[in-house]
């Protein structure tokens, strides 16, 4: 899509309608690691819309968390396709708006546009959501954060098996790649642990946010006898909804849903990214390096869990809460010991457990043992 | 909730033909009125989401779900009102003015809509038909939204209407041919201005069910395309509402079957089973196809026709 203006929309919008509100705009860009400013512009983008119960609104949250940090100013833009469309975002938010470090937080904004960028302009920083950083193939200026938030999945598989007396339950999927599988898995092992007898049934939507899609697979979860669901969608509000509706309980994933269904609400696995981004930030600020792979997950403060609704029993909660003692410890590994795939494989060998960062979770393409449903 | 195994997947059908058909429904009918008088508006996706963000708003504000089907109507007239008045200049193309339409009618909504993306509103309500039965599924499934069943009558009123009403004479006869309706001292821009504007606003109504009913949320996703699968639809069902109506439970049901058949284990390539409304589609229109008439029932006015 060609720009028939020469400012791009979100500019346009900011000087016409909060002119007056908008303070220290004074250029604070030129930022480097060498010499830091305390000033910085920090530039946030979504590919969907912020308040979205989901996967943006998450990081719609961390970035409110710097906006009460000195000299921080942030910077935001929605609804940005996975396209060259990004490519133009980052250049004004960089050009117009002198923001020396910057958040493109969709998986598809990786590569090529953020690499491109980043080469474009060597005195920004770039760190992405998700992608995979390699020392010597991508710019140095660039790099990828992530959290693991499988464990939080298994949690959330804890709470569901308590609260399941059907022995059934649902996970809505977007797309069957290693992230969802790892959580489909986790969920399941969780639920298993309290009750090996338990059966998860998935369904797949094919994208990451078809809302009557997403609404017809939760009634036919629950058609089918399951009685809690939980998804991977980037936006689980129609879901939790749903679901809610049909007399279901409900996992969360990605933001806190529970105002959506406050009874039905068991748990859920969020993202904390303010944790995150609040170190990056200070690092910048303070003149440091910044990390070019950072992962962590819950015992780092990258993943939390949402409060435990009134449907957790007081059984359920010490297992949950022992639980998540364990994981904090850091000595917790959901994939361990003699763990077979749903068509009969050996998956995980006897006697092996992998941690949370272990590099094969990250290329995981089956369904364990229990899971009904395919990859492909 | 009793284990009812593969008699989920015809249940499943269905309830999606009830649940999903809805808004195509409305506006198939309200484009099979546009295209009776002879015009094609091809906005009404963009009318469709605006719909569904108005109607969301205002219930949100006012707490009244019938309140925002009223304000998506007159928000949904004015979109048909603005095509119909521009459409009716020499030489303006009635398609390209739609896709204009469209796309606006998206942009304002998403802009309109950004504060009413995390505020839940109340639901319009439904009639519980499944009372005779216990199997939870079925009641499930026969919870029939109000809507449902006006754009059902609808569909046969307008059947009716179209033969038998002298609003149905005119319209035809403007769909059919501008001079004879010139010649009968009727003015075609009126006829048409009006005609757009009462598919627009039965076409927002199909907006409004999407976010006060089902899926039951306002986002900018909300509508993936069916605004312009339903303007299909009524050239599949030849111009006719009842046709339209059954079109749009045939793709109502055909899009459940996708989950539905993953959730009794039928699960090797589901993208092929989400593809089944589209092949459905295809499949039909070959099979009525002739290679010695034209589209039987299409106006001849008709911009496609010409």
């Amino acid at each position: 899509m060609t720009k028939l203006l020469p400012f791009s929309r979100r500019d346009f919008l900011r000087t016409s309608a909060m002119g007056a509100a908008v303070v220290g705009l004074a250029p604070s860009g030129l930022f480097s690691p060498a010499m830091a400013q305390a000033a910085l512009t920090v530039g946030f983008i979504y590919v969907g819309p912020k308040d979205d119960y989901g996967y943006n609104q998450a990081h719609a949250e961390g970035a409110a968390m710097l906006k009460a940090l000195e000299g921080v100013t942030v910077v935001e833009e929605e609804n940005v396709p996975e396209t060259v469309d990004v490519q133009k975002t980052m250049e004004s938010m960089i050009n117009l708006d002198g923001a020396g470090l910057l958040f493109p937080t969709s998986f598809g904004y990786f590569d090529p546009h953020m690499l491109d960028m980043a080469k474009k302009y060597p005195d920004a920083q770039f760190r992405h959501c998700g992608g995979l950083w390699k020392e010597g193939t991508h710019p140095a200026n660039t790099g990828s954060y992530f959290g693991y938030i499988g464990q939080g999945q298994y949690l959330n598989g804890i709470a569901a098996g308590y609260a399941s007396k059907s022995k059934k339950i649902g996970f809505v999927a977007a797309k069957p790649i290693p992230q969802v599988l790892q959580n489909i898995n986790s969920f399941l092992l969780g639920a298993r642990s309290v009750d090996p007898a338990i059966t998860c049934q998935v369904i797949f939507t094919g994208e990451w946010s078809l809302a009557v899609k997403e609404a017809e697979a939760t009634n036919a979860l629950i058609d089918q006898g399951a009685d809690v669901i939980t998804c991977h969608v980037d936006s689980p509000k129609v879901v939790v909804e749903t679901a809610a509706g049909r007399g279901a309980f409900i996992c969360g994933y990605h933001a806190n849903q529970s105002p959506l269904a406050p009874e039905k609400y068991l748990t859920g696995a969020e993202w904390a990214w303010g944790n995150v981004y609040t170190d990056f930030v200070k690092k910048a600020q303070a003149g440091e390096k910044l990390g070019n792979f950072v992962r962590g997950g819950l015992k780092d403060g990258f993943v939390k869990m949402s409060p435990l609704g009134p449907g957790v029993s007081e059984e359920a909660r010490k297992t949950f809460d022992a639980t998540l003692a364990e994981m904090m410890g850091g000595s917790f590994s959901v994939f361990k010991a003699g763990i077979k795939d749903n068509k009969g494989n050996v998956v995980v060998a006897d006697g092996q457990a992998f941690a949370e960062d272990a590099i094969e979770l990250e290329s995981m393409d089956y369904l364990v043992e229990g899971v009904v449903g395919s990859t492909s | 909730m009793e284990d009812i195994g593969l008699w989920g997947v015809p249940l499943a059908i269905l309830a999606g033909a009830i649940r999903v058909s809805t808004p195509f429904i409305f506006v198939s009918l309200g484009e099979a009125i546009t295209e009776r008088s002879g015009r094609i508006n091809l906005g009404l996706e963009g009318t469709l989401v605006f719909g569904a963000m108005t109607a969301y708003g205002v219930a949100v504000m006012t707490l009244s779900p019938w309140l925002g089907v009223l304000a998506a109507m007159a928000a949904g007239a004015v979109f048909g009102l603005v095509h119909g008045w521009i459409c009716k200049f020499p030489k303006v193309n009635d398609i390209a003015i739609g896709i204009a339409m469209m796309q606006f009618g998206l942009g304002l909504a998403f802009f309109l809509g950004k504060p009413f993306i995390q505020p839940s509103a109340p639901k319009l309500p439904s009639i519980p038909f499944g009372g005779w039965s216990d199997v939870p599924q079925v009641q499930a499934a026969l919870n029939i939204n109000v809507l449902f069943l006006i754009g059902a009558a609808l569909a046969v009123f307008l059947w009716w209407a179209f033969r038998n009403t002298r609003i149905g004479l005119i319209l035809r006869v403007v769909g059919d041919s501008s001079d004879a309706a010139r010649a009968m001292g009727l003015n075609p821009d009126t006829v048409r201005l009006l005609a757009t504007a009462v598919g627009g606003a039965l076409a927002a109504i199909g907006g409004a069910y999407l976010s006060l009913f089902y899926p039951g949320s306002w986002n900018e996703g909300i509508s993936s395309g069916q605004g312009l699968m339903a303007v299909a639809l009524v050239i599949f069902a030849r111009w006719n509402p009842i046709g339209c109506f059954l079109a749009a439970m045939l793709f109502g049901g055909a899009g459940a079957l996708g989950p539905a058949l993953q959730s009794v284990g039928v699960t090797q390539g589901y993208y092929l089973f989400y593809a089944a409304p589209y092949v459905l589609t295809l499949a039909i229109l070959i099979a009525t196809s002739s290679p010695t008439r034209s589209l039987a029932g299409a106006p001849g006015a008709l911009s496609i026709t010409k």
